[in-house]
């Protein structure tokens, strides 16, 4: 039992705030914004060499072999200094869908040695549209059980002006007769984290600000009314990490097999694993704790966001000051990868179904995990969930 | 980061549960507030000590085991699973324990922890006063030097099971012209001493709950009072950590409520468990979020043994949680909710906590002033 990053993931997480403080990001998505993707490529060149892009690569395609835990140090950090670009998609979901695939299919791996780090992913209903797709090496649609190549056509402004939707024309079949469902986990994950490091980053300029900016003679931050917003915001936060870890560490548990891919012995942690760890009391199915981490994240993240438009006041709403950064990019943020809705409901379904699967279950700590079809990321069940439902049941809906 | 158990804990856990599922009594016990409670509630504490189980972090030679702080957690969620009676006791194995192990001398530990993990010893916390209430170093008890002790006068109220208790623990005011945190005495004191006379209150919820105490010239030994004197506010506010923190308010009573809560709406909402996610009402959106709240609060407890949390985040948490989590229980239930006996109870309990172990609008204060470092409110 560990919900604590190491002493290395510490350090790593320090390298990356030291070298994105350093790396101008203002600038980075002012151009990223006007549609000038120049110095946004070469930061997330810079991330490449870092080893950040190449985490979730298995060791034998050339990347870090790195697991769910690492990615989520990363991706916070990404998300603390709002990096423009594809983030959950280039450095999760994305390169477990390849790294699953058959040999033949690494070829479209992102490297850095063939300089392809940013990818976008198209997988409907939850991802309608490829993030940066104009400005992406590579874009994947998930289309059913087939993964395809995409090709960017129309770009639609975002309502986060550091982002710019595709509209995606199908090309040709990659792999197929894959379950994208673990690359969907683990870019859900990335994107919690996202939202966390967003959430962070928007307390800790909150607080600055108000310890400055004065009113009525004293600074905002002393009144009880900004201090409570800012309390309540704090503990949103608190209280968001430990689902994360949680999820990022039964993530680790039942994906490291796909993770490492065919020809790759399973270790001793494959899905296997997730059944006897139920049975000792830690939690339940990853997908329980990646929904939680999403919608908690997510919550607090929004709940960071109005706290910090509404301490900074006017000068928070302009292009000037740096806030609009966050603010709108933890607004997609909640929305993409499985809205907050989707994910409850996903969690309701998940207990529900351990609670129906067996009957001798206590309630509190003594949860099953689901049959293993439950609510898992399919298309047609996403794009119909009450028919789905009838199909299943024959009965009437609620 | 991992979530898998050793084996030593899994034992653990395996022995707690197949204890409790053998010896948790059938039905509720009567109050803890009646003579008939009384004695159930100690001879319950009785059974729990006879199987190592009173306080298992405790030292062995106190009524413990030394067991590592996890199999607290591991505890306290198969106590709630189980649906196992409230801890009579809690007050003194939960605040006063911790406190002694960290403050008292051994022989005051040798002394007082014995007989409180026997439920012999039921403590009561004696903290607050009729003009000291959020704001605690307000208190106007006083502590008067006399031969060999200290002689206890003033007024204590909302005393949470004084009227059980047989001992209390508090603060007071041992240097009159010390003011605020300056010159407080920690001491303990027995509530059947002479010149002790204890008013029950009774409760929203109708119990006697907790009590005023008036103190008219009470003796205490030296050997009652925990640190130094005049040193009491330090020793108080390291009880008050574990007041607003974890050790009182352990993840299971939310986690199993929670659990609860979920098995009530799936009972409402059959095919609830069909793929995959179905549109959820508005109801259902509330049970999910107070669900992945509690979830949350039990994976911070299990976080907090590494890297430890805020009291204040805890308190504000924890309390703020329980409160949604039965405001969505009855709406869940509807017009059936209030002939419901255990979700009004645990409402009406869910609602006294923001107010006790410090009102949330303090911890709020504490939390911005303190961790977050925003400037202090000109008083």
């Amino acid at each position: 039992m560990r919900l604590a990053p190491s002493q290395e993931q510490l350090a790593f997480a320090a390298v990356l705030h030291a070298m994105l403080a350093g790396a101008d990001l203002p600038k980075v998505a002012a151009a990223w914004a006007d549609g000038d993707p120049g110095p946004g490529r070469a930061l997330w060149s810079a991330l490449a060499g870092a080893g950040v892009t190449g985490l979730l690569v298995p060791e034998h395609r050339g990347g870090a072999g790195a697991g769910p835990d690492d990615l989520v140090i990363a991706c916070e950090e990404l998300g603390h200094h709002a990096v423009p670009g594809p983030v959950a998609e280039s450095l999760a979901a994305v390169p477990s869908l390849l790294s699953a695939a058959p040999p033949g299919a690494t070829e479209w791996l992102p490297t850095p040695a063939q300089g392809r780090v940013i990818a976008s992913l198209v997988a409907p209903p939850w991802l309608p549209f490829a993030v940066d797709g104009d400005s992406a090496d590579l874009i994947l649609v998930v289309d059913g059980a087939d993964i395809r190549q995409g090709r960017a056509g129309r770009v639609r402004p975002s309502l986060y002006p550091a982002r710019r939707l595709s509209e995606v024309d199908r090309g040709p079949v990659i792999v197929t007769g894959q379950d994208p469902g673990p690359a969907l986990e683990l870019g859900t994950l990335a994107c919690s984290a996202q939202l966390l490091g967003a959430a962070r980053a928007l307390l800790e300029m909150s607080v600055e600000h108000a310890r400055k900016r004065a009113q009525f003679g004293r600074a905002i931050g002393s009144f009880q009314a900004v201090q409570h917003r800012l309390a309540d915001v704090s503990v949103a936060i608190e209280f968001a990490r430990p689902l994360l870890y949680a999820a990022a560490a039964a993530t680790g548990r039942s994906t490291v097999t796909t993770a490492t891919g065919p020809g790759t012995p399973a270790t001793a942690t494959g899905p296997g694993a997730v059944t006897i760890a139920v049975e000792a009391g830690a939690v339940g199915s990853a997908r329980v704790d990646v929904s939680a981490a999403k919608v908690a994240c997510g919550a607090a993240a929004r709940q960071a966001a109005r706290a910090a438009l509404q301490v900074h006041g006017a000068v928070g709403y302009t292009r000037e000051h740096g806030l609009w950064r966050w603010l709108g990019l933890v607004r997609v943020l909640d929305l993409g990868w499985g809205t907050p809705s989707w994910h409850r409901a996903r969690i309701l379904s998940e207990l529900a179904d351990g609670a129906a699967g067996d009957h001798t279950d206590q309630p509190g700590g003594r949860r099953t995990a689901g049959s293993g079809q439950t609510a898992a990321w399919s298309r047609r069940d996403g794009v119909d969930p009450v028919g789905s439902r009838h199909a299943r049941t024959g009965k009437e809906g609620l | 980061m991992n979530l898998d158990l050793d084996a030593a804990a899994v034992a653990f856990r395996d022995e707690v549960r197949g204890w409790l599922a053998a010896n948790v009594p059938a039905g509720p016990l009567p109050g803890v507030d009646t003579a008939d409670g009384d004695r159930a509630h100690r001879a319950w504490e009785r059974r729990l000590h006879r199987a190592g189980l009173a306080a298992v972090t405790w030292p062995a030679e106190h009524g413990g085991r030394a067991a590592p702080p996890l199999h607290a957690l591991l505890f306290d969620e198969e106590y709630h699973a189980a649906g196992a009676p409230v801890r009579i006791g809690q007050n003194g194995l939960f605040l006063l324990a911790p406190t002694l192990l960290a403050h008292g001398t051994a022989q005051q530990c040798a002394r007082i922890l014995p007989p409180m993990a026997r439920g012999e010893q039921v403590w009561a916390q004696a903290w607050s006063e009729p003009d000291a209430g959020s704001d605690l170093a307000a208190l106007r008890s006083r502590a008067r030097r006399v031969p060999g002790g200290w002689s206890l006068s003033g007024q204590k109220t909302w005393s949470s099971r004084a009227v059980v208790a047989d001992r209390a623990f508090g603060l007071f005011r041992s240097a009159p012209r010390e003011r605020r945190h300056r010159g407080l005495t920690y001491l303990m004191f027995d509530l059947r001493a002479p010149g002790v006379t204890v008013r029950p209150i009774r409760q929203l919820d109708g119990a006697a709950g907790f009590a005023e105490i008036f103190l008219d010239d009470v003796f205490v030994p030296d050997a009652d009072v925990i640190g130094e004197p005049g040193d009491g506010w330090r020793v108080a506010m390291s009880t008050a950590g574990h007041e607003r923190g974890l050790a009182l308010r352990g993840p299971g009573r939310f986690t199993a409520a929670a659990g609860r809560l979920v098995h009530l709406w799936a009972g409402q909402h059959p095919g609830a468990a069909s793929p995959p996610p179905n549109r959820l009402d508005a109801g259902g959106e509330r049970v999910a979020d107070v669900w992945i709240k509690a979830h949350a609060y039990r994976m911070a407890a299990y976080a907090s043994l590494e890297r430890p949390v805020p009291p204040s985040a805890t308190k504000l948490f924890w309390s703020e949680l329980d409160v949604e989590l039965h405001e969505t229980a009855l709406d869940v239930l509807g017009p059936f909710a209030e002939a419901d006996p255990e979700w009004v109870a645990g409402y009406l309990f869910a609602l006294a906590g923001p107010i006790y172990a410090g009102a949330n609008e303090i911890q709020r204060d504490i939390l911005a002033q303190r961790v977050l470092g925003l400037p202090r409110e000109p008083r």
